[in-house]
């Protein structure tokens, strides 16, 4: 589909460590969508400012009802902008992330990731800027056709492409199902079952949101991904980190307590950046040990996208070693067994009862053995055991993420319809929604395919 | 001249006078015009030479919009069915499709009786040979027999006539369907005028003796309890309805098909046309699906005074002697006796690419092209090509904008888009999957979707129009009327219990209760004592559907409105595509050929990428801007 005339919206300053970072949207919901996760100072919407005055606030998130970032804004009202459409401004922090949750907010409340050049587009098609520069407008264009063609191929190697073409493959059988169904009804074919459909829509569903996933592990290869070693003091965790570092950063002593502040380590583990928040120092005095230590981790915990629990088999579980543990249920938990040199003394029976399916490696840090398994257990983690996209284009991930979304909308709106009993040409609304989406994605949704499948998958005629 | 004599003048001469040509020659007399419909017999007019039915998925919308717009197909059906049937009833309202089993001499002769009665119109036995044609423009046409007719704009509808040509097995020659002369000299003066032709092919099973069928082991399918009409001017038909009967292929089916499979004509190699997929052979089925143990047949009466019947699913170009032995195979026909034997037909048409959204031919002006001739099958896609190629000739000679209805208004919009938009290669049969917006495009509001549009043309009389308004403001009032009135959970509980539906806590309107899936206008009687008296069925269906399918229909009413956007971008036919900087080669060749009348149109091109529809925007408005001096 060729849109004109909608919303759109991307990140106007280059991607980097800039200080600041500028969100732009362009069109008629313009402001509908500032007004929607914006709130100044004084608790107002920016429709109610005048135009044009840089207004303070901050943009928020009104699903999760979290604050995103402290930020100006200002709009100028269509015809006195430069695509002669409303258009909002968001200056906030710079730095990839900041820009970037704001974008994806904007897109989620309806805005449309812009293409290449598409804001200078409108600039000439509203009539704003002049012959000349319009010409450099079509360079643009054209050199967009061509690096289309060049992402097009990467992407069609690429992890991603190959899986939303594998779901696509199911949705085709399931619209041609739908259409046979309902253009040959007469015809001697099995009509399609609404078990059917809501077998495979629920696994597209889960396969949309696999990927969105991925998606995740993408942020993680451009962000670094957060993880917190969490342990009972002296069980090994500031050695962990100076083995995976290989370098003695922080301070390694026998003595319980010793590593005072909390440490921040960057790290690359077979390309994945790692950002490790050694938690060493949580123990300030016997008294209040456990209160201090499991409070302390929970905080960890939630800004993490990986714990790294660490267990000491020279010694018998503590109530703290469990507490932890408790803790670690729902977060992505790598657990490792420290001290194989020495004898064992803890109970690895009950960790497997508490860690339900999460991965248990046993490591001597002393003698240098299991960090190949640790290395290879993070790359798993990360990677979902799939994901190896290399990621290259920013903004194509954005728009990809935002195909997916709305494919994933579209799917869990069909299975609502068909859990409802609607009738199969209103599910096919649905699965077909999410089929185009999901083309954006290939660069591929062309209707003539789903006919195609239906003569050759079924035997029809008079 | 020493072409032949001088015949007369008339505004608009018809060839052909099968579904798209009878729809062509009503519509142009209607709207005014002087019309001659030229065919090759008077006996073959509206003929139906395949299956003895009208309508179908699809096809029987098409068949409502032609009324619609004031065609005559759907009337014509109305007083020569035999058996009336909504299919898909059991799928949502968008799909239920009419489809009518019809008599087809009562269906020929009804047609017939039309035409003879309509003004400004002649109907005359004629083969047409040649076209005249001056500066790119045609005059008028010469038969046969040495008449020239002038006029001012033809419409050629000449279905599987062109150099007609039937095979069965080992045995072919020219003819035209059903045993007809074919006409074998037009072709070739389109080829010399710079028409592409091609060459198609459909087929046709065998017609067997009722008294030689024992119907006895085949299961019954009657027809519909209560008719729905396909016209809106009907209210109510009754007829005694004609049974239909299933039954099944054999092992021993297979076994003679594949035995003598390299005797069919199409294995053979004989015949080079592109069939169309979606009615394939027995032999091509038992081929591709040769996993299939049996396949389904239906025998279809042709008519109340003949005991021929037709035996759908068995279309075949197997020699006449194989095609005895495999009828015998199948249950029931062990006795059968072939009356017509079954055939395949091969014949000229035109890539319909060559033709403007009007279907007027690009480079001959007032040459206008409907049905079977522009690569479509089917009696209902011609006729409603037929009627759209008359209302733009007509148009043309009132120098008006052509009519033109885009794919969000209509089947009709779909079907020729498509034609002159992508072309096909094959005979293109409508489908409901082919309209992308099909939940608005259903046949239970063809009417209010065209009536307007058909009234505006002049083809729609005071009587359809005023039944129309008084419709459309019955369903206007009502709408409102439930939207108002509230029920109590005292009055509304006993009643939804009863059905299952969740009772309600507070007061609830009518509107909101009739979104409930379970609830219908029947589930509410009871608690809704105001419902007007006058109310339609009709009426109160399309609430009905509207409430209910609300949220869908707005989605699609949205996908509609980003899609009516580029289609209001107009290309001019004046543009020379290869000097647009920007746009790729292959979007330049194929831009300049298809000539598309919108930027929507366009981007429906194969070929066309939305960098060249970006392209094309920008060119458009550097053109404005130039024209305009900014």
């Amino acid at each position: 589909m060729v849109y004109i005339d909608d919303t759109i919206a991307a990140i106007a300053t280059a991607p980097g460590e800039a200080g600041i970072g500028i969100v732009r949207i362009s069109g008629e919901k313009a402001i509908n969508i500032i007004d929607e996760i914006f709130q100044s100072k004084q608790g107002k919407k920016l429709s109610q400012y005048p135009v044009r005055r840089m207004t303070y606030g901050y943009i928020f998130n009104p699903d999760k009802k979290e604050k995103i970032d402290e930020v100006l804004v200002h709009y100028t009202k269509a015809p006195y902008t430069y695509t002669k459409e409303d258009i909002v401004e968001i200056n906030c922090h710079g730095g990839f992330i900041p820009v970037k949750k704001i974008l994806e907010l904007v897109l989620k409340k309806g805005a449309r990731a812009a293409d290449p050049g598409e804001f200078t587009k409108r600039a000439f098609l509203n009539g704003r800027i002049d012959l000349a520069q319009a010409e450099a407008v079509m360079d643009l264009i054209s050199a967009k056709t061509d690096k289309g063609f060049d992402v097009a191929l990467d992407q069609l190697e690429g992890f991603l492409s190959k899986k939303v073409s594998a779901t696509r493959k199911k949705l085709l059988d399931m619209l041609a199902h739908i259409e046979v169904s309902i253009d040959f009804s007469e015809e001697d074919i099995d009509e399609v079952t609404l078990e059917y459909l809501l077998h495979k829509s629920e696994e597209v569903e889960k396969e949309i949101e696999n990927l969105l996933k991925t998606a995740e592990a993408g942020k993680i290869l451009r962000e670094g991904l957060n993880t917190v070693i969490v342990g009972k003091p002296n069980v090994g965790k500031s050695s962990l980190l100076n083995a995976l570092l290989r370098e003695a950063r922080a301070i390694v002593t026998e003595v319980p307590g010793t590593t005072r502040d909390v440490i921040e380590e960057h790290l690359n583990i077979r390309g994945i950046p790692i950002k490790i928040i050694d938690t060493a120092g949580i123990r300030e005095t016997e008294d209040i040990v456990e209160k201090i230590g499991v409070e302390k981790s929970k905080e960890f915990f939630n800004k993490a996208d990986l714990v790294i629990f660490m267990l000491d088999i020279s010694t018998p579980l503590t109530r703290e070693d469990l507490q932890i543990l408790e803790l670690t249920k729902d977060k992505k938990t790598l657990i490792l067994i420290n001290k194989t040199d020495l004898p064992q003394k803890a109970d690895l029976d009950k960790v497997k009862e508490i860690a339900v399916n999460k991965k248990m490696i046993k490591i001597s840090l002393v003698e240098e053995k299991g960090l190949e398994a640790v290395e290879d257990a993070l790359e798993d983690l990360v990677y979902t055991g799939e994901v190896k996209a290399k990621d290259r284009l920013l903004v194509t991930n954005v728009r990809h993420k935002n195909s997916l979304e709305r494919a994933l909308a579209s799917i869990q709106d069909g299975v609502s319809a068909i859990k409802k009993k609607m009738p199969l040409d209103f599910v096919e609304v649905d699965v077909k929604n999410t089929w185009e989406a999901l083309g954006e994605i290939t660069g591929d949704t062309v209707a003539e395919d789903i006919i195609d499948h239906i003569f050759k998958n079924f035997c029809i005629g008079k | 001249m020493d072409i032949g004599y001088n015949a007369g003048n008339y505004d608009i001469v018809v060839v052909g006078a099968g579904h798209a040509g009878c729809e062509a020659a009503l519509a142009a007399s209607r709207m005014g015009y002087k019309t001659l419909m030229l065919t090759l017999t008077l006996d073959a007019i509206a003929i139906l030479p395949c299956n003895p039915s009208i309508g179908g998925t699809g096809k029987g919308h098409l068949v409502r919009e032609i009324d619609a717009l004031g065609g005559e197909m759907g009337k014509n059906i109305d007083k020569a069915f035999i058996q009336s049937k909504m299919l898909n009833t059991a799928k949502g309202p968008a799909v239920h499709s009419l489809r009518a089993q019809a008599d087809k001499i009562k269906y020929h002769i009804e047609m017939k009786k039309t035409l003879e009665n309509q003004n400004n119109l002649l109907i005359k036995q004629g083969e047409v040979i040649d076209l005249i044609t001056r500066e790119d423009k045609v005059q008028g046409i010469v038969t046969r027999t040495g008449a020239v007719y002038y006029s001012k704009a033809v419409i050629l509808a000449t279905g599987v006539y062109l150099k007609g040509r039937v095979y069965l097995g080992e045995v072919n020659y020219e003819s035209g369907p059903n045993g007809l002369f074919p006409a074998n000299y037009l072709s070739e003066k389109l080829k010399e005028l710079g028409c592409n032709m091609r060459r198609f092919k459909t087929g046709t099973p065998a017609r067997i003796h009722k008294d030689t069928i024992d119907f006895s082991k085949m299961s019954i399918h009657a027809g519909d309890e209560e008719v729905i009409p396909f016209s809106f001017l009907n209210d109510e038909l009754k007829i005694d309805q004609q049974p239909c009967w299933l039954t099944r292929t054999t092992a021993e089916t297979q076994k003679v098909i594949k035995e003598n499979i390299n005797r069919s004509a199409m294995y053979r190699g004989d015949m080079e046309s592109v069939g169309p997929r979606y009615c394939p052979s027995i032999e091509d089925k038992i081929v591709r699906f040769h996993e299939k143990p049996s396949h389904q047949l239906f025998i279809e009466p042709e008519g109340l005074d003949t005991k021929e019947m037709y035996l759908q699913g068995m279309s075949t170009s197997l020699p006449e002697e194989v095609q005895e032995a495999m009828i015998k195979t199948v249950i029931g026909l062990e006795n059968a006796k072939i009356m017509r034997p079954a055939y395949a037909i091969e014949y000229d048409c035109i890539d319909p690419t060559q033709l403007k959204p009007s279907l007027e031919t690009k480079h001959i002006n007032n040459l206008f092209c409907a049905g079977q001739f522009n690569g479509s099958s089917g009696y209902e896609e011609a006729a409603a090509q037929g009627l759209m190629a008359a209302i733009n000739a007509v148009r043309k000679l009132q120098e008006k904008e052509p009519f033109v209805l885009d794919r969000s208004e209509a089947y009709i919009g779909v079907l020729i888009d498509d034609l002159v938009t992508k072309g096909t290669n094959e005979p293109y049969r409508m489908m409901t999957s082919r309209a992308e917006y099909r939940l608005v495009l259903r046949q239970d509001n063809a009417d209010l979707r065209l009536t307007t549009k058909g009234y505006e043309i002049g083809l729609v009389t005071e009587e359809r129009y005023n039944k129309y308004l008084n419709k459309k403001q019955q369903i206007e009032k009502e709408m409102e009327r439930l939207k108002k009135t509230t029920v109590s959970p005292e009055k509304a509980n006993p009643i939804l219990e009863e059905i299952d539906s969740t009772p309600i806590k507070t007061g609830i309107a009518l509107y909101d209760l009739l979104k409930r899936p379970e609830v219908s206008y029947k589930e509410i009687l009871a608690i809704d004592e105001n419902k007007p008296k006058d109310l339609s069925k009709d009426a109160e269906k399309q609430c009905e559907i509207v409430i209910k399918y609300e949220g869908y229909i707005d989605k699609q009413l949205k996908q509609i409105d980003q899609f009516k956007k580029l289609e209001k971008k107009k290309l001019s036919e004046e543009i020379n595509y290869s000097d647009i900087e920007g746009l790729r080669l292959e979007a330049r060749q194929k831009l300049n050929s298809i000539k598309p009348l919108s930027v929507g149109q366009a981007s429906r091109i194969s070929g066309v990428s939305p960098a060249d529809i970006s392209v094309l925007l920008i060119y458009l408005e550097q053109k404005r801007r130039k024209k305009g001096g900014q």
